[in-house]
């Protein structure tokens, strides 16, 4: 991006620097470490200068924003336009708890819903199933027919709020519920927008809330998408996650590279399925975690962008730009967050949620100060969604896109990124693909080193945590917990049993009939589960018909 | 207990959650210190758990939950581990444990209960001290429920 004859000069003037006044003051005030390094283990120089980038060409490197390779942003003008959706994720306990919680953020400015369902539902069991035994209503809200979700929803307004729900193996059949739910009330299909995470893969790799073995879960995966690309024009039927694969431990890096690897394989199979890759493409959308390390999580966000919007154009030969476009859910990380003097969170998920907005998120979640310690309460989730509110609207870095492309650092930091992804990518592709990888336990293992790696480091105290490995502090925590109904689980048992006393059970035997006969002849169970959904078949009748005609898949074990 | 052996660990994670990055690099950590460490893997039963630290003979059970399903699984851990006669093993329980929780724990006989931020460091020391193996270190080890 600098003329090569300057960055020379420059180079050698640093040169001379370094030996000169650098070693100077180095004699009298040592660094404080021998090398500096990212929290990925990416070396981080002392200053960064134009020399660092001058193998870049600024239009193919970087581009406008909304241009090809989308570098400095998915669209022309980012939120100088529009904010991004501020979506807090949340769900605990019965639909009824969780439905007062959702009208609370709207009424509060929330702009999109976020559904957790818990361990139960995740794992596609009813609630009084033996294997949710202590599991109900802990980490979301219980979903086990569609007589919950309607009750979940009741009073939102879905032809004008989108919703994401973080679902994955039983993604098929919570989506039909919301669907069935929506057209309940005459809202027909097409007018609904939202997400489903339904992204299989990172819960192999990551975080194991898989059922069945890979080959039936990608052809579910892909039956959801060809039914988004027919039927749901303003649905996102997957949401292809690095979040979890970085609360497992793994780097900045890893975390790039086996999200776009992973969305490679989604594409990989929609096309064997022969569909159009500008029918589908423009519907796929991304989620990411955003840690501490500042400037490498806005780098992580920009090299992501551009690595994408080149697969897909010249690898995957999309035509239409929208096919180009990674778009983005961002959450601050979870396992950044200190039980320790847990009002230190606030300014830990400031920070993050800013890294976010600079490298240009289209969606939020801001976490709570207090879930390192329990599900969180009402008070912490405002000061979470306030502090979405005080960027937006406070701190005016929203004028401008992308005020960081062009600083030495971020963009050698970008293309440093870019590289090791792409040194990833090359290995995953020796091993046979993202499958087999996954098969071999590969990316599970590069992530449980780095993680350990990680827990090292503070052991050690090579990483402070502050309030954990320093600045510790022997106080009582004061901060107030969630209290969820004591009779929730009752309450969510004695609805389970009367939908099942006053549904017609011969609708029921039929439909589930039609899933399985789905099931084996390779017709998209999309159609045939909805059917299921409407005649108040439970989620673990659904599933357990899956369960038998798919098995499930058990991971080796290793550590 | 036999000291010419090396002390054995079971690392379980009990109920449906999958997150395992604290119990793996706990057994990583165990098995560096010089510990024997079998790891069951996720969404063991309580059964699977209790028998698997009978056929493996181990003088620690170390319980990874983080899904808040303790209280359900941990006391029922506990009276298979007697049934099977094991009631003095050393049980630890980690994850996401509320305050109000830990003296529950406590009371049905677990010795440890390690929150987020704990040290690996503290959790070996705190085994070889429970153990009588040496003299607690420097005997700065995790309060229950809030780490080190």
């Amino acid at each position: 991006m600098y003329d090569r004859e300057k960055a020379q000069e420059v180079r050698k003037e640093k040169q001379r620097w370094q030996e000169t006044t650098v070693r100077k003051a180095l004699e009298r005030f040592p660094e404080r470490y021998e090398s500096f390094m990212t929290i990925s283990g990416l070396p981080v120089e002392r200053v960064y200068t134009p020399d660092n980038v001058v193998e870049m060409d600024y239009m193919r490197d970087l581009g406008l924003p909304g241009e090809f390779p989308f570098t400095r942003g998915p669209y022309p003008t980012m939120y100088r336009g529009r904010l991004w959706t501020m979506r807090m994720f949340a769900g605990f306990g019965t639909a009824e708890e969780t439905n007062r919680r959702f009208k609370y953020l709207l009424s509060e400015g929330e702009t999109g819903l976020s559904i957790a369902f818990d361990m139960p539902t995740l794992y596609g069991y009813d609630t009084d199933a033996p294997e949710a035994e202590g599991e109900f209503g802990k980490c979301g809200v219980a979903v086990s027919s569609l007589r919950d979700m309607e009750i979940l929803l009741d009073g939102i307004p879905l032809d004008r709020v989108t919703t994401s729900m973080t679902i994955n193996s039983p993604a098929a059949v919570i989506w039909a519920m919301y669907i069935v739910t929506a057209e309940k009330r005459g809202i027909p299909r097409r007018k609904l927008g939202g997400t489903i995470q339904n992204d299989i893969l990172k819960e192999y790799i990551a975080q194991k809330e898989y059922i069945f073995p890979p080959d039936p879960s990608m052809r579910l995966v892909v039956d959801t998408i060809e039914f988004a690309t027919q039927e749901m024009p303003l649905w996102h039927p997957i949401s292809i996650s690095g979040y979890h694969i970085r609360e497992a431990g793994s780097t900045a890096v890893q975390e790039l590279a086996f999200t776009l690897a992973d969305g490679f394989t989604y594409v990989e199979a929609a096309l064997d399925r022969g569909l159009d890759v500008d029918a589908f493409a423009p519907r796929l959308s991304f989620f990411f975690n955003v840690h501490n390390d500042f400037f490498e999580e806005i780098a992580k966000f920009r090299a992501a962008r551009r690595i994408w919007a080149r697969a897909m154009r010249d690898k995957y030969g999309a035509k239409k730009p929208r096919s180009w476009l990674l778009r983005f859910h961002a959450q601050t990380a979870g396992c950044t967050l200190t039980a320790q003097q847990p009002e230190n969170n606030i300014v830990r998920v400031a920070i993050q949620a800013l890294a976010a907005v600079l490298g240009g998120a289209q969606s939020l979640h801001t976490n709570s100060m207090d879930e390192a310690l329990a599900l969180p309460s009402e008070k912490a989730v405002r000061i979470a969604l306030r502090t979405q509110q005080i960027i937006a609207h406070e701190t005016e870095v929203t004028n401008t896109i992308d005020p960081l492309g062009g600083s030495f650092y971020v963009e050698e930091l970008t293309n440093r990124l870019e590289e090791a992804a792409e040194e990833y990518f090359r290995r995953i592709e020796a091993l046979g693909g993202m499958i087999a990888a996954i098969e071999r336990g590969y990316p599970q293992q590069e992530i449980a080193e780095a993680a350990f790696r990680y827990q090292m480091e503070v052991d050690a105290k090579r990483r402070i945590i502050v309030g954990v490995n320093e600045y510790v502090q022997d106080e009582p925590i004061e901060i107030p917990l969630l209290e969820m109904d004591p009779q929730g689980y009752e309450r969510q048992v004695a609805r389970l049993n009367e939908v099942r006393r006053t549904r017609d059970n011969r609708e029921v035997l039929r439909t589930l009939r039609a899933v399985r006969e789905a099931a084996r002849n390779g017709k998209n169970l999309m159609y045939p589960i909805l059917d299921a959904v409407a005649a108040y078949a439970t989620l673990g009748e659904i599933m357990g018909v899956l369960r038998e005609e798919f098995g499930e898949w058990e991971e080796p074990v290793w550590f | 207990m036999n000291t010419s052996r090396k002390i054995r660990v079971l690392i379980a994670k009990p109920g449906l959650d999958g997150h395992d990055r604290g119990a793996k690099v706990v057994a990583r950590a165990l098995r560096d210190a010089g510990f024997e460490v079998i790891y069951t893997g996720i969404r063991q039963t309580p059964e699977a758990i209790a028998e698997a630290a009978l056929q493996e003979d181990v003088d620690v059970v170390g319980l990874s939950i983080l899904s808040g399903a303790h209280m359900a699984l941990v006391p029922k851990i506990m009276r298979l581990l007697r049934e099977r006669g094991m009631g003095d093993v050393l049980v630890l329980v980690g994850g996401i444990i509320p305050d109000e929780d830990v003296p529950k724990l406590r009371a049905i006989g677990v010795r440890g209960v390690f929150g987020p931020g704990t040290l690996t460091s503290d959790i070996v020391a705190f085994i070889r001290r429970e153990l009588g193996l040496e003299d607690g270190l420097d005997g700065d080890h995790a309060e229950e429920g809030e780490g080190s």
